[in-house]
């Protein structure tokens, strides 16, 4: 059944031909089986939602990125004004496709690596209905006015609450298989996984209860509600992406990772600073300038973190690239793990104040934005899908096809948004800084990459459909029953 | 677990008094001043008409083209392009109820349009037809903010003047609605940086 073990073939020695240890013990595969079925159902809810939402994002962004070019595309129904399908987007992928996504593999992660299924798990399906319920209230809320121009906290209060008593419910629940986890080795994974869900539930509620119900002055708004911002991004998406990355790659190519310190060094180092990077996205502010500085200097601390992750990941894939060629959940979350490289040090070198002058307020942030949250999250968070759902559902992907198209689409639209969102950026980046250049022409110079922009991310939505496709028939169990796990090619027979 | 507990709290507690509670210390608690001069307060309070067109400046998503934050000589252009007469400081925001700094410049900011331009009808004409009032412009029109009607005795004191192609048919005008007006308030009276204050002398660009 489990295809978990036949990932990576290798050629036995004659030592390990005749040694009954080198075969897995029954028990193993029996207590994978088991936490593999009660976790199945929460997974497959959490991950069946997320999907929902990442094309329901998906159809909001196509719309905002046409409405650069077509200012007057549907503009005058209220609901569609720019400056509510743009925040409409960005929740609907962040707390609709992103999060859940980071839920679903989060709670199969922790309870795959603590060894232990999940007590009372009907808490897990209130706590995904509660979840859904206040997303859902939460994007009409902004779709009809209600929306607080809060960046990442655009949700009116009726519906943050829901979706924090939501979160609270989940936290408490990892937390606690971690805490009856059963004893050995605890895994990189592990730790990054308890402090994203330890941290993002004391974030929300914080950042909520400061900007929302307390009558702080506007000022303290702008660091309360970055150092929010850029925590979700940092403290809880990185965490289970990188987490996840560390989990799939050993995984498929059968291998330990490289080096066990340097994954405490690169946990340690990223809890440290990169919760203070926050007030990066304030630089030339109205704010004071010893915090400008902390977060600068903060911002290029990252890069221990970024180069120990990278290395580790690198010299666990090295010798082993070949796979690529062969495994679909390596392909993407190699390619996230090298886009998590790329868009945090991007990151370190925008933190540069006098860089930082160009790239300020222009559609270059945006092209950071989306090569950390979808070059890297959402890519891993595909790898990890396509690792997880077949051991859920007991059924391989029906179409290794359908899996290549999802891969091309969205690689090829990425990579042509990244590239075209920061040249867009640099050109207008630099028409701003020139007083004598005229402000109209700053956007007139962005038209021709926007356009491009739209075309990638028509590319990408098709990916999401054709992924979606993927879901559906598996979870009906289409096709015949496969022997060997859907790959797009035939493994090598020895590992190099 | 104790000791990955204690270090996961304790790397996020730092953080927290370094980006909230001493922010909050250092630019959280302003006492209005008082001009010497004029007997008014600096900042000056929005008008209630004002703060309720903030909301309807939230509720559209303004922010998402706008900043509201004019950047110091040193840090970019935004004097040189006379969008204050000084750098923005914190005390310029003791009276928002929900600050709207802004991270994109698809328009400029905004921080002193109420300087730059402080006529009423400029201002709904630029909501209703962005594109004719500045030619090339992306913005997108906000005739939701309007009502279309027909002349019913005397025209209406606030119709909005339009100009072609989008003026309305004889017998019809073109009335901002509630929201439009509480907007255009709010738009009027930012002068967030217009004047000097104790802590910020005006800066002139260097030419």
């Amino acid at each position: 059944m489990s295809s978990a073990v036949t990932d990576a073939p290798s050629k036995p020695s004659l030592i390990d031909s005749i040694s009954p240890s080198s075969v897995e013990p029954v028990e193993d595969k029996a207590e994978r089986a088991e936490i593999d079925r009660a976790m199945r159902g929460v997974v497959l809810l959490f991950y069946g939602a997320a999907i929902a939402w990442l094309l329901i994002g998906s159809l909001f962004a196509l719309i905002a990125s046409l409405k650069f070019n077509i200012p007057g595309f549907v503009a005058d129904t209220a609901a569609m004004t720019f400056g509510r399908i743009r925040p409409a987007h960005l929740n609907a992928v962040i707390y609709g496709w992103a999060a859940q996504a980071a839920i679903g593999t989060g709670l199969w992660l922790m309870a795959r690596l603590c060894r232990v299924s999940v007590r009372h798990g009907g808490i897990l399906y209130v706590a995904w209905a509660l979840y859904n319920f206040g997303v859902t209230l939460g994007i009409l809320g902004i779709l009809s006015g209600a929306g607080t121009s809060v960046e990442y906290l655009e949700f009116p209060r009726w519906a943050s609450v829901v979706v924090f008593a939501a979160f609270a419910l989940i936290a408490i629940w990892t937390v606690i298989m971690f805490r009856f986890r059963k004893p050995g080795h605890v895994y990189v994974t592990q730790w990054y996984i308890l402090a994203a869900f330890f941290w993002f539930p004391w974030l929300y509620a914080t950042a909520n209860l400061i900007i929302f119900y307390l009558p702080v002055q506007a000022a303290v708004q702008g660091p309360v509600n970055w150092w929010f911002g850029h925590n979700v991004l940092g403290l809880f998406f990185t965490p289970i992406g990188v987490g996840a990355a560390y989990y799939l790659i050993p995984k498929v190519i059968g291998r330990p990772v490289h080096s066990y310190y340097l994954s405490i060094l690169g946990f340690w180092s990223l809890a440290f600073f990169y919760s203070w990077n926050g007030m990066h996205h304030l630089i030339g502010g109205p704010f004071p300038a010893w915090l400008i500085s902390a977060s600068i200097v903060a911002s290029f601390m990252m890069v221990i973190p970024v180069i120990t992750t990278g290395i580790n990941h690198h010299f666990t894939m090295k010798g082993h690239f070949g796979a690529l060629r062969w495994s679909p959940t390596l392909r993407f979350t190699v390619f996230g793990a090298m886009c998590y490289t790329v868009a945090s040090l991007q990151g370190s070198s925008m933190a540069i104040r006098s860089w930082n002058q160009i790239t300020h307020f222009t559609h270059y942030t945006i092209g950071h934005a989306h090569i950390g949250m979808y070059g890297f999250f959402t890519m891993v968070m595909f790898g990890a899908m396509y690792y997880i759902v077949p051991r859920l559902v007991e059924w391989e992907w029906p179409s290794a096809t359908l899996i290549r198209w999802h891969f091309w689409l969205c690689a090829v639209g990425i990579s042509v948004m990244f590239c075209a969102l920061s040249v867009a950026g640099l050109v207008q980046g630099f028409a701003l800084n020139d007083p004598t250049i005229p402000f109209l022409a700053s956007t007139r110079f962005t038209l021709a990459f926007l356009w491009m922009r739209s075309v990638a991310g028509l590319m990408m939505t098709a990916g999401h459909v054709v992924f979606a496709a993927s879901f559906a028939l598996i979870l009906l169990k289409a096709g015949s029953r496969r022997q060997r796990p859907t790959l797009f090619a035939a493994p090598e027979e020895s590992a190099a | 677990m104790p000791l990955l507990l204690t270090g996961i709290f304790l790397t996020f507690l730092t953080s927290w008094i370094g980006l909230v509670a001493m922010p909050y210390l250092q630019i959280g608690r302003y006492k209005p001043e008082i001009d010497e001069v004029t007997k008014e307060s600096l900042p000056p309070a929005f008008s209630g008409e004002a703060d309720q067109g903030a909301v309807v400046y939230a509720s559209n998503g303004c922010i998402y083209c706008h900043s509201q934050q004019v950047r110091p000589l040193e840090a970019g252009s935004d004097l040189e392009r006379g969008w204050g007469a000084r750098r923005t400081v914190a005390r310029d925001y003791m009276y928002d109820k929900v600050a709207y700094f802004g991270t994109m410049r698809t328009g400029p900011d905004l921080s002193n349009i109420g300087a730059r331009q402080p006529s009423l009808e400029w201002h709904y004409q630029h909501l209703y037809q962005p594109q004719v009032v500045s030619p090339g412009s992306i913005m997108p029109p906000y005739r939701f903010l309007f009502v279309k009607r027909r002349i019913v005795g005397q025209p209406a004191n606030d119709a909005v003047k339009l100009l072609p192609p989008d003026q309305p048919e004889p017998g019809y005008e073109v009335v901002p609605t509630a929201e439009a007006r509480s907007l255009v308030q709010y738009l009027t009276s930012l002068k967030r940086s217009s004047y000097p204050l104790p802590e910020a002398p005006e800066e002139t660009p260097a030419k």
